[in-house]
């Protein structure tokens, strides 16, 4: 990912380490020392908020800005991230996801992208590794194009630490792909401007509508840019969504991410007994391409939406999103929601079988946690209704997981 | 698809032999997928990393559940974990230690796997000798080639030789021929 | 670009009507303020909506000013939100003629090095980058983020307007508010009214503490002296940091025309010491002309009027004369022979 971001000429580069993204921003920093990247300045910051306000001071001044966190480090730099997409700034930030606490976890989830899915930045899912390369070229020219950040997803270790096979391309192709960076509004002596002045209720709805309304036509560009992709590196990569043995089927997955790799795998085997069932990959979170996805799921029975994400005390927040796609529409199929994988969790394939297999005899209302551990939890909750000063849930687990344990010796 | 788990302790370089392996497959114009079970960096905690080689595109994600073949680079963990869970019955496995199987307390699992795909190696002992440094994952990786023929040595090597400075390389090249020479020998031995 | 230094060491003794003022006309030209001239910047130019006797307001009018003067008008801002922000940017208009950037409360100090990032990468070392920000933005929310641009050595120049208070919000304290002082959150009430003795940081010796090429504290009550400082920050590279004074009449409860008067019984009385470090080492100090009482400075101001007409009152008056005390000692303030 390191080389792919290198290839698109960034010129400040600023980031604070977190786990997963560290060793991108490492690989970046030694190729700015080695000259393998060269008129770009590296700098090492304090903090996650520093790192994106380094960013957007480069960025307002008009230089290609680039940034990397996750999980607690996006949140620290919450404030940052609205200032960044409010302002209008080209900023391209990979977020590396990882669940947030509490309980602290470092592994992966989609939820620091689901706490920032409304803030103005684009979010665009990868798959694989190579997607997540290629991603990074094409957010850059979206997000130069509209004046507008985007933030590129990728699977905390499951991809951000997985070794496979990726074409990285050559600079001369990026270079066609990608042109230099020309701002809409930039500070300039030559030229002075104020930017950031308080806007009030006489025009702050016209600034966001319009913030708004560039991610409708950013609906239009992702494709337009995938295809420009294609015909420059000659493979399909990004794009609004994708689907997967559709066509006819009873039964539609959709899911973000490089679940869709085991899900397919999956789905191969439920086709081979017979079973009729596709899937929908979004790679396109931010703007939510309803249309297209409605067209897809428009003529299926169920749809089943798994998601890595849990919206505490709602459900399934892309399920929620999915609904959007079907609201009014008559005859529309039912949506049923699966939160799996939080908190890094591993997404089998005989997981997979049990819940889709079992959604076709079966379907069911509200969120099914795939592999919850229903011993523990009622148990918990027992210990719970008993005790009324019962302290902290994580630790209560934790010394029940240890008494089982030493039951078992 | 061929699913190798490695098992090891943290600083025993497990996550690099699976990418070195993942590597190695790739050269020979493979498919190749390799990953660690993730966790904060920590010395002698039990790692496990895995590699998955195919002819075509992979786009499994899930832990190796279900090994064709696990590579051990340290077998105090068989007292620790369930080492062989999921390992599938045509099997292999490959322990490094310059104790016998018996000793190790492997004959029940060895009468379960078909007749020799079940090794020891000393792979400690040759990378002190080649190397100087106990770091025992390329050795394994020679003796692995030999042991299941999924890849070429040359291409152990040339993965080896992408991934470190020429001296480490060569020494490491070293080790994992001496091991592949060695499990050559064993299975001249027992066809003798 | 004119050269001019006002390393003035004005052999001029006047003194007009009990005020030290020395008016421009009065001075040879080289001598004279960069606000004196006619081709000034007018960086921050006249529309903006600062209260009457607004300290900061003259302050950065002043201090940016000088850094167009030494840069030949290549300057970028970024603001932090404040006072300043919002009195000179009533959207739509603006009253900046330079290019000025707000970002959020706590990220002047990083945002001034983003941009200083970019001009160095786009080939142009020429721009600078001035960050400023009020108290609160700078010793509070602020801080994280001026202290890693100050330890990186970024080349900016961080202004802080120091009033004291989180005025644009209506008066809050801060860790800038002195000991006493009544705020909207340390009401003069209770056992101890007003800002509690104990807290507070003086970040210009923080700034010191970093070893940082240049801090220097500065007055609204010694307008030349600020303009030099900025100028000689300037041509300085690398993480600067000025602390200016600025009394606020609203926040205070002063008279809007003591706002220079104000400024200068500070200094004069010893609270707010003038000085100058460079890497860690305080290189001067701005002698008191002629030393005050620190009641003397406090009087004219209601947030400090629950100290006067009560013994508790006194007593805390005198533990503010021991903290300007310390200052004299420390900075030398009086040591040389009072030199106009």
């Amino acid at each position: 990912m390191a080389e792919a971001i290198g290839l698109c000429r960034p010129e400040v580069i600023c980031a604070y380490p977190i786990t997963p993204q560290t060793h991108i921003v490492e690989g970046l920093g030694e190729m700015v020392r080695t000259g393998e990247i060269t008129k770009c300045e590296f700098i090492n910051v304090e903090s996650e908020f520093a790192a994106l306000s380094v960013a957007i001071g480069a960025s307002a001044a008009g230089a290609r800005a680039y940034t990397a966190t996750a999980s607690q480090g996006l949140l620290y730099m919450a404030e940052a991230v609205y200032n960044a997409s409010g302002l209008g700034l080209p900023i391209v930030m990979t977020l590396g996801n990882r669940a947030i606490g509490a309980p602290i976890n470092i592994w992966n989830d989609h939820s620091d992208a689901m706490a920032v899915a409304d803030s103005g930045w684009m979010q665009l899912f990868a798959e694989t590794n190579q997607e997540a390369a290629d991603l990074h070229i094409q957010a850059f020219r979206l997000a130069e194009e509209l004046s507008m950040p985007v933030m590129v997803c990728v699977d905390g270790f499951i991809l951000t630490h997985a070794v496979e096979r990726v074409d990285i391309p050559e600079q001369a192709e990026v270079d066609a792909y990608l042109p230099p960076y020309e701002p809409v509004q930039v500070l300039d002596p030559q030229d002075p401007i104020s930017i950031g002045a308080m806007v009030g209720p006489d025009a702050f709805t016209e600034v966001r509508y319009l913030q708004h309304y560039k991610q409708t036509l950013a609906l239009r560009l992702i494709p337009e840019y995938a295809a420009a992709f294609k015909k420059q590196f000659g493979r399909d990569s990004g794009g609004l969504l994708r689907s997967y043995r559709c066509e006819d089927a009873e039964l539609i997955v959709v899911a973000m991410g490089s679940v869709n790799g085991t899900i397919k795998d999956t789905i191969d085997e439920m086709r081979a007994d017979g079973l009729s069932v596709g899937l929908v990959t979004l790679v396109s979170f931010r703007p939510f391409p309803t249309a297209a996805l409605r067209e897809k799921l428009v003529r299926a029975r169920n749809v089943v939406v798994i998601e890595k994400s849990l919206a505490v005390g709602m459900g399934g927040p892309l399920a929620n999103n999915v609904d959007l796609a079907l609201r009014n529409v008559g005859g529309a199929p039912q949506v049923h929601s699966v939160i799996a994988g939080l908190g890094g969790r591993p997404i089998t394939k005989a997981s997979l079988h049990r819940v889709l297999r079992g959604a076709f005899v079966q379907p069911w209302e509200g969120s099914h946690f795939l592999d919850l551990n229903e011993k523990i939890v009622a148990k918990e909750l027992h210990y719970v209704r008993k005790v009324r000063r019962s302290g902290p849930t994580a630790e209560n687990l934790l010394r029940r997981l240890g008494q089982a344990e030493k039951a078992a010796v | 698809m061929f699913q190798v788990r490695i098992h090891g302790r943290g600083g025993q370089g497990v996550v690099t032999a699976a990418e070195l392996l993942s590597v190695a497959a790739y050269l020979e114009g493979k498919h190749a997928q390799a990953f660690p079970s993730f966790g904060s960096e920590r010395m002698g905690a039990p790692v496990v990393s895995f590699c998955r080689i195919d002819d075509k595109e992979i786009r499994l994600r899930e832990p190796i559940l279900e090994p064709d073949a696990l590579i051990v680079q340290d077998p105090t963990l068989f007292k620790a974990i369930d080492v062989c869970q999921g390992l599938k019955p045509g099997g292999y496995l490959l322990v490094n230690s310059n104790r016998s199987l018996t000793d190790l307390h492997l004959d029940a699992v060895a009468k379960q796997l078909p007749a020799g795909h079940v090794l020891t190696v000393p792979a400690s002992e040759l990378a002190l000798k080649h190397v100087g440094r106990p770091l025992p994952n390329a050795a394994l990786l020679g003796a692995f080639a030999r042991l299941t023929g999924l890849i070429q040595l040359q291409s152990v090597a040339a993965a080896i030789r992408d991934a470190f400075p020429e001296k480490i390389a060569a020494a490491n090249i070293a080790a994992a021929t001496a091991a592949y020479d060695a499990v050559a020998g064993a299975d001249a031995n027992a066809a003798a | 670009m004119n050269d001019r230094t006002l390393d003035a060491t004005q052999k001029l003794h006047f003194y007009q009507k009990g005020t030290f003022t020395v008016g421009n006309r009065l001075v040879s030209d080289q001598q004279r303020a960069v606000q004196a001239s006619i081709d000034r910047s007018n960086a921050l130019t006249c529309g903006h909506r600062a209260c009457q006797g607004c300290g900061e307001a003259l302050g950065a009018r002043y201090a940016m000013d000088a850094a167009m003067r030494a840069t030949g008008g290549n300057v970028i801002a970024a603001n932090a939100t404040g006072c300043l922000e919002v009195f000179t940017t009533p959207y739509p208009e603006t009253s900046w003629q330079t290019p000025w950037l707000h970002s959020l409360f706590g990220n002047a100090a990083a945002v001034a090095t983003g941009v200083a990032a970019a001009m160095r990468v786009k080939g142009r070392p020429e721009v600078r980058a001035i960050a400023q920000g009020g108290d609160g933005g700078t010793t509070d929310i602020g801080f994280g983020c001026l202290s890693g641009m100050f330890e990186r050595n970024d080349d900016v120049l961080y202004i802080c307007y120091d009033n004291e208070a989180y005025m644009n919000t209506g008066v809050q304290r801060s860790s800038a508010t002195p000991p006493a002082a009544r705020t909207a959150t340390t009401p003069a009430l209770g056992p101890e009214p007003g800002n509690v003795f104990g807290t507070g940081k003086s970040v210009p010796k923080i700034a010191v503490a970093h070893g940082i090429p240049y801090v220097a504290t500065a007055t609204v009550a010694d307008l030349h002296d600020l303009e030099r400082k900025v100028m000689k920050a300037m041509g300085i590279h690398g993480a600067r940091y000025l602390h200016i004074h600025v009394p606020c009449p609203l926040g205070w409860g002063s008279a809007s025309q003591d706002t220079i008067r104000l400024a200068r019984l500070a200094v004069e009385c010893g609270l707010f010491p003038v000085f100058e470090a460079e890497h860690g080492v305080v290189t001067g100090s701005r002698k008191i002309r002629r030393q005050v009482p620190v009641a003397e400075y406090l009087k004219p101001q209601r947030r400090f009027a629950h100290l006067f007409g009560s013994e508790e009152g006194k007593s805390r008056i005198a533990h503010l004369q021991a903290i300007a005390d310390r200052n004299i000692a420390e900075y030398h303030l009086l040591d040389a022979e009072g030199e106009a």
